[in-house]
């Protein structure tokens, strides 16, 4: 559904990306995770259309991001990190004028924005302006826009920042709902439990480079399944163990304080390229 | 061309949601004009056979038909870099042309708006002119410049603050120097020749001869007409550049 081959992007100094290649199936749930500044978000500008590749190709649904542009966009929903609503029209207004600027007919987008709306729970505030949303409400009337015109690959990029837990857990839920109804998701986030919740397979992204790519079981299996972080001079030390009582052999011989968990991505990441995903 | 309506639909319903602020901001600029240099200077004061009054009408008319189809690229730089919804229209599957065709129809929009006001005002005043076919064509036509430009313009800044050092530098001194408050045939030779080169002069010459009843100003029609179309099409051009 994705097909992503030797893309790169050079802003003036910088070299955003260096080479992608990745390749996304229909149905999936795909996973971009990286830390700030490792190209997320530059990768879905240019499959979405909002940024050009330096040099390389991108297909979306067999389209070329730039040959059949006007077709390739057709096939996708955007849901941005920052929120692009029109504040000062209506939750129903932004909505319809986004079904307008995908051709849909009269009858299509006001059938279409009371299904969406009830989708994510948020009929009730159809006629409020947006500016008197809360940011959940807004993250989920951003959702529903991007699904208006029934696109084939949806892509959300960053969708729970910044949300308390709860409203996080909620769009999660939604995310998933979507993913049930047919629609292959891209999704880029720096939320490593967000990845393990939702993700069929995830890629590994650093300073540009996809690093690894893999389902998430598997790319965890690969270290083990429990951590145990220990302090040793001042630093922090993790060792990877197959099972549960070959850690406790270790604890064993311990004297110092340790944390004994299961094995995430995060560790995944650490291994790979020395980094976390998320700073400390 | 398709998608069009929906960035003029978008336009104007922000438009009408900021309607009572709007009208009152299009209102105060030609009501100070109209105080200052027309009250002010007193009924006495005769230009080209006409009370200034009558002389300024439809120079504040070409002015604010510049200004607030200009003032698009406002609304578009809000929308770009403010709110981010230019993402959205990027995004979308139309064409630069319809993106462009939107933007200029609710600049010259908002235009005919700010000339409505202006003429009531006038005719509050008490000064009755006419407003022909011919007066409503040069307004739209001095629109379509200035909207064209604004989009051009919109486009190629960075900022928001770049966008209002472009108004300064080119908008405002043409509003002063365009024939608006004077005749640009009392000026020195040398310097008519060089306002010449703005196109508020021909508007503001052309609006006025049609509210005045004098023969149909063909070149600058011609003009006018051409250099929108020009900058319409570096406008429609310049919209891949604003993608990163």
């Amino acid at each position: 559904m994705i097909r992503i081959e030797n893309l790169t992007k050079r802003y003036r100094n910088l070299q955003a990306l260096q080479g992608i290649n990745l390749g996304v199936k229909e149905g999936e749930l795909f996973a971009y995770l990286g830390p700030n500044g490792s190209g997320k978000t530059t990768t879905i500008k240019i499959l979405t259309g909002l940024a050009r590749p330096t040099s390389g190709d991108a297909y979306l649904d067999g389209f070329h991001i730039e040959r059949d542009t006007l077709k390739a966009k057709k096939q996708c929903g955007l849901v941005t990190q920052t929120i692009n609503l029109d504040h000062e029209l209506t939750v129903y207004e932004n909505l319809d004028i986004h079904g307008r600027l995908f051709h849909m007919s009269a009858g299509e987008r006001k059938a279409r924005i009371v299904e969406l709306l009830e989708y994510v729970e948020i009929f009730d505030r159809r006629n409020s302006p947006v500016k008197h949303l809360s940011g959940g409400m807004k993250r989920r009337v951003m959702v529903a826009r991007a699904l208006m015109h029934k696109p084939r690959i949806l892509f959300l990029d960053e969708p729970t920042v910044g949300l308390d837990p709860t409203i996080r857990r909620r769009i999660w839920s939604l995310i998933k709902k979507i993913q049930q109804n047919g629609s292959t998701i891209f999704l880029t986030t720096h939320y490593i439990e967000e990845a393990e919740f939702l993700a069929d397979r995830v890629a590994f992204l650093d300073e540009g480079r996809v690093a690894a790519v893999g389902k998430p079981q598997d790319l965890m299996a690969q270290l083990g399944s429990w951590a145990l972080d220990e302090i040793a001079d001042g630093e922090m030390e993790t060792t990877y163990f197959r099972s549960r009582d070959e850690a406790n052999r270790h604890i064993e011989r311990q004297k110092g304080g340790f944390a004994l968990r299961r094995v995430n991505l995060e560790d995944v990441f650490l291994s790979m390229t020395g980094k976390r995903v998320k700073p400390a | 061309m398709r998608g069009f309506f929906a960035i003029y639909l978008r336009e104007i319903l922000i438009l009408r949601k900021k309607l009572f602020r709007q009208v009152a901001s299009m209102s105060v600029g030609p009501l100070l004009y109209l105080v200052a240099f027309g009250l002010g200077m007193g009924e006495g004061v005769q230009v080209s056979g006409r009370s200034y009054l009558e002389f300024l009408i439809p120079g504040l008319v070409a002015m604010s038909s510049m200004t607030q189809s200009f003032a698009i690229a406002s609304e578009i730089n809000i929308a770009r870099f403010y709110w981010r919804i230019f993402e959205e229209f990027q995004a979308a599957p139309i064409r630069n042309i319809a993106y462009v065709a939107g933007e200029v129809l609710a600049g010259i929009t908002r235009a005919l708006l700010s000339v409505c006001i202006i003429l009531i005002i006038g005719l509050a005043s008490g000064i009755f002119l006419r407003y022909s076919l011919a007066f409503w064509l040069f307004v739209v036509v001095n629109s379509f410049v200035f909207a064209s430009l604004a989009v051009c313009l919109a486009m190629l800044v960075k900022s928001h603050a770049d966008q209002a050092l472009l108004t300064n530098f080119f908008i405002t001194p043409m509003a002063f120097l365009g024939g608006t408050f004077f005749p640009v045939e009392r000026m020195p030779p040398w310097v008519q020749k060089t306002l010449q080169l703005l196109p508020l002069t021909h508007a503001a010459k052309a609006i006025r001869s049609s509210a005045f009843g004098l023969p149909f100003e063909t070149f600058s029609l011609l003009l006018l007409t051409g250099l929108g179309l020009l900058l319409f099409v570096l406008a429609f051009l310049c919209v891949n550049r604003a993608k990163e």
